[in-house]
């Protein structure tokens, strides 16, 4: 039997046991949401299709499972471009369709008409225009596949209407062939001996680890390799929450705003093994000083990554956790003390600190949900001071805990992402972290969430500036602010109302011992606004250009 | 230092602008790219001269293999190959000039395939050197219009940097 392209393709997300997608209709893409309407997959419909792209994202970081879009041409695909670029930043495996104008139309600069590939090309894994409406199965077939394999990330599918509504006879492929696309995920084992060797020998090894870890579902090994050869353990930003915030080796994150412990843990090391970690600008700062003593064994599953900004010694390509598990034999259990001391009387000399006294402290909020959640919750955050305070403060005990944009950094990203995290996992706490600024970028999908019934628990962090503008301002440019104001913020907690969403206002210490606890057990939506101090500053900093043993306090 | 890559390629639709814009975004330098199909209708074959050191040629190498689209890779620079380039050049050559340039055709081995009441169009195969050579030897007598194809290349002998060890549809 014969049915149009855009039934197929639904049948083909019911294929890959889709259970539901994120999406915004439009002229171009309405097929494919009439073929939706008799299908089981779950429509949930966002505000903005950047809130779907990020609700995506945020739905397969916290389930592993690949997240699904759906948007219709012109305004619709541009409207997904920061979110796309984010999960291709930090490897979030995405499928999305968007709708074309009709192949007769193309190129003419028809209505809603944009170059939909050409403008995603460099932020995809992957990119498709469907020419030709029975080959849409083996593409979504293979989008599919490339986006969740090797290293993910976005794969993006351009449906041209009259192919929608073409009618093909179906047939969803059983095997992917694609011969130019076969990523390696077992390491090569006499590498892996080489690594076993290097880690005998050495005296100070540290673990680097990083996403990958989060994204292969590695934790346990991770936290075997620490224990077994007794090594500190640093995380990037998107490696946190990878291994246990309050485990003794833990050292906490590293680079620009990273303790002074696992900075200088790198910086003193004679072996760094780096786990799907891909020595950032952030995480490095001046390369030359990086780790300088230090022999490299690199694991990642993108060989691009290995070599690209510094020499390795090991190179490892494969998937970590297959890595890790063969690596793991090969080790002798390791005892010497005098490294983890060296380490720890670090640790003691510089903990992370800040002043208590005067206004509620946005740290100490951080302090206080660790406490309450027991570092269990899932935290999704913006991007700004916020995000580092989370990154910082918060003892990440639950794998896979951390939602956050690093690679882009992009504000607006955290409330649609813990939006789609909340609904990839019903059952469990979900609470944003967010600063005054990105909520406003993305602030309508309050409606989503109210729609959807997520008990996602929003705590904005409301300082009324641009923190983290205003800190680059005053550390670089003598304290000129500029553009750097938000006095004319609105009261969130009746913003929150007017969504029927409860809202909160906390202002002191005080408040939020008593109030807060009560708020994250509510059990529908609610948002908490904390009026925060403006005068507050996230330290450590790396100077730019500088080396990370040579963090200032801010 | 000039790298030559000859690189397989899936022949579909915007494969060019991936390769040339992966080039362009992560600023590695094309020094020439030439592109057509090969012995199976469905592969390209692009022969792409990169500027670059070692460390920079591995990046591009790698990135190159990360396009899903991009089949197999071989750098040939340090293989015995045969390169050739194509060269159109329309050059003056009115009456008095004319013998001149004729002579200098064979010298060359070119070929005049075309010629005007005052000019005489040329073309030339070769490797970049003798196409460069000629050139300029032709450059005294004013050259009205040139046209240079980029380098293809094949590596000498029965060794094969070409489709058959590719693998077919059936084996993937
Ligand atoms: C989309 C986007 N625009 C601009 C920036 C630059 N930027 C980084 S942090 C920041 C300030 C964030 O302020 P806020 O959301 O209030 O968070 P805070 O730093 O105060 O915690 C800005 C503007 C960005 N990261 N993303």
């Amino acid at each position: 039997m014969e049915i149009t392209a855009a039934q197929a393709l639904v049948q083909c997300l019911e294929k890959e046991q889709v259970e539901l997608v994120f999406g915004y209709p439009g002229g171009t893409i309405l097929p494919v949401y009439d073929a939706l309407h008799d299908s089981a997959i779950k429509h949930v419909l966002v505000r903005h299709e950047q809130g779907a792209v990020h609700a995506a994202d945020g739905y397969a970081r916290a389930t592993g499972r690949v997240g699904v879009v759906v948007a219709t041409s012109g305004p619709g695909a541009t409207n997904l471009v920061t979110g796309i670029a984010n999960a291709y930043m930090d490897s979030v495996p995405l499928v999305i369709i968007t709708g074309q104008v009709s192949t007769g139309m193309v190129g003419t600069d028809a209505f809603q008409e944009v170059d939909t590939t050409g403008i995603t090309m460099p932020i995809t894994k992957h990119n498709y225009l469907a020419k030709d409406a029975a080959q849409l199965p083996r593409m979504i077939k293979n989008a599919f596949y490339i986006a969740a394999t090797g290293r993910p990330g976005p794969v993006l599918i351009d449906l041209p209407k009259d192919m929608a509504e073409t009618k093909i006879k179906f047939q969803y492929p059983e095997t992917v062939y694609l011969r130019g696309y076969k990523p390696t995920f077992r390491g090569h084992p006499n590498q892996i001996a080489e690594a076993a060797k290097l880690i005998a020998q050495s005296e100070r090894p540290v673990i680097y680890a990083g996403g990958g870890i989060t994204s292969s579902r590695s934790s346990a090994e991770l936290l075997a390799l620490a224990e077994t050869i007794n090594a500190p353990v640093t995380n990037t930003l998107q490696g946190l929450s990878s291994f246990p915030g309050d485990h003794p080796l833990f050292l906490g994150m590293l680079g620009l705003h990273g303790t002074r412990a696992a900075n200088l843990a790198v910086t003193n090391c004679d072996l760094l093994i780096a786990l799907g970690a891909r020595f950032d600008d952030r995480v490095t700062g001046k390369i030359s000083e990086f780790a300088p003593q230090a022999g490299v064994i690199h694991v990642d599953v993108d060989p691009a990554e290995i070599g690209k900004n510094v020499p390795v010694h090991v190179p490892i390509v494969g998937d970590v956790k297959q890595v890790l598990q063969e690596l793991l034999p090969r080790l002798e259990k390791r005892t010497d003390p005098s490294w983890l001391e060296q380490v720890s009387t670090w640790k003691q000399e510089y903990p992370l600190r800040y002043e208590v006294e005067g206004m509620l402290k946005p740290q100490y909020v951080v302090e206080k949900l660790d406490e309450i959640t027991g570092g269990q919750a899932v935290v999704a955050t913006d991007v700004g001071q916020h995000q580092m305070w989370v990154a910082q403060y918060y003892r990440f005990r639950r794998a896979g805990g951390l939602i956050s944009s690093g690679g882009l950094g992009a504000m607006g990203f955290g409330l649609p992402a813990a939006m789609g995290a909340q609904i990839g996992l019903p059952g469990e706490q979900v609470i944003l972290v967010v600063g005054d600024g990105g909520f406003q970028m993305t602030m309508q999908e309050l409606g989503t969430i109210v729609e959807q019934q997520l008990p996602v628990k929003i705590i904005i962090f409301n300082n009324s500036v641009l923190g983290m503008v205003r800190q680059l301002q005053k550390v670089y440019y003598e304290g000129r602010y500029t553009a750097i104001d938000l006095k004319f913020n609105p009261d969130f907690a009746i913003l929150a109302q007017a969504y029927g969403i409860k809202g909160y206002t906390l202002r002191s210490k005080e408040e939020v011992d008593t109030l807060l606890p009560q708020a994250l057990t509510e059990p529908g939506p609610v948002l908490i606004n904390c009026l925060v101090s403006a005068e507050e500053w996230v330290s450590p900093m790396v100077l730019a250009g500088k080396s990370i043993s040579e963090a200032i306090d801010c | 230092m000039l790298h030559t890559l000859t690189v397989l390629v899936e022949n579909s639709p915007g494969v060019l602008a991936r390769v040339a814009g992966l080039f362009s975004r992560r600023g590695y330098n094309i020094d020439s790219l030439a592109v057509g199909r090969t012995e199976d209708p469905e592969v390209s074959r692009m022969t792409i001269v990169v500027d670059g050191d070692d460390r920079v040629l591995e990046q591009v190498t790698k990135q190159l293999h990360k396009l899903v689209d991009v089949i197999k890779i071989n750098d040939i620079t340090a293989d015995e190959y045969v390169d050739r380039e194509l060269v159109l050049i329309k050059v003056n050559a009115d009456h008095s000039q004319r013998v001149e340039v004729i002579q200098i055709c064979d010298v060359f081995r070119a070929r005049i395939v075309d010629m005007g009441r005052k000019t005489l169009t040329l073309e030339c195969t070769g490797n970049h050197g003798k196409i460069n050579a000629l050139e300029e030897t032709l450059r005294p007598y004013g050259i009205k219009e040139l046209v240079r194809t980029g380098k293809i290349a094949m590596v000498r002998g029965t060794k094969n940097t070409g489709y058959q060890d590719i693998g077919t549809k059936e084996e993937n």
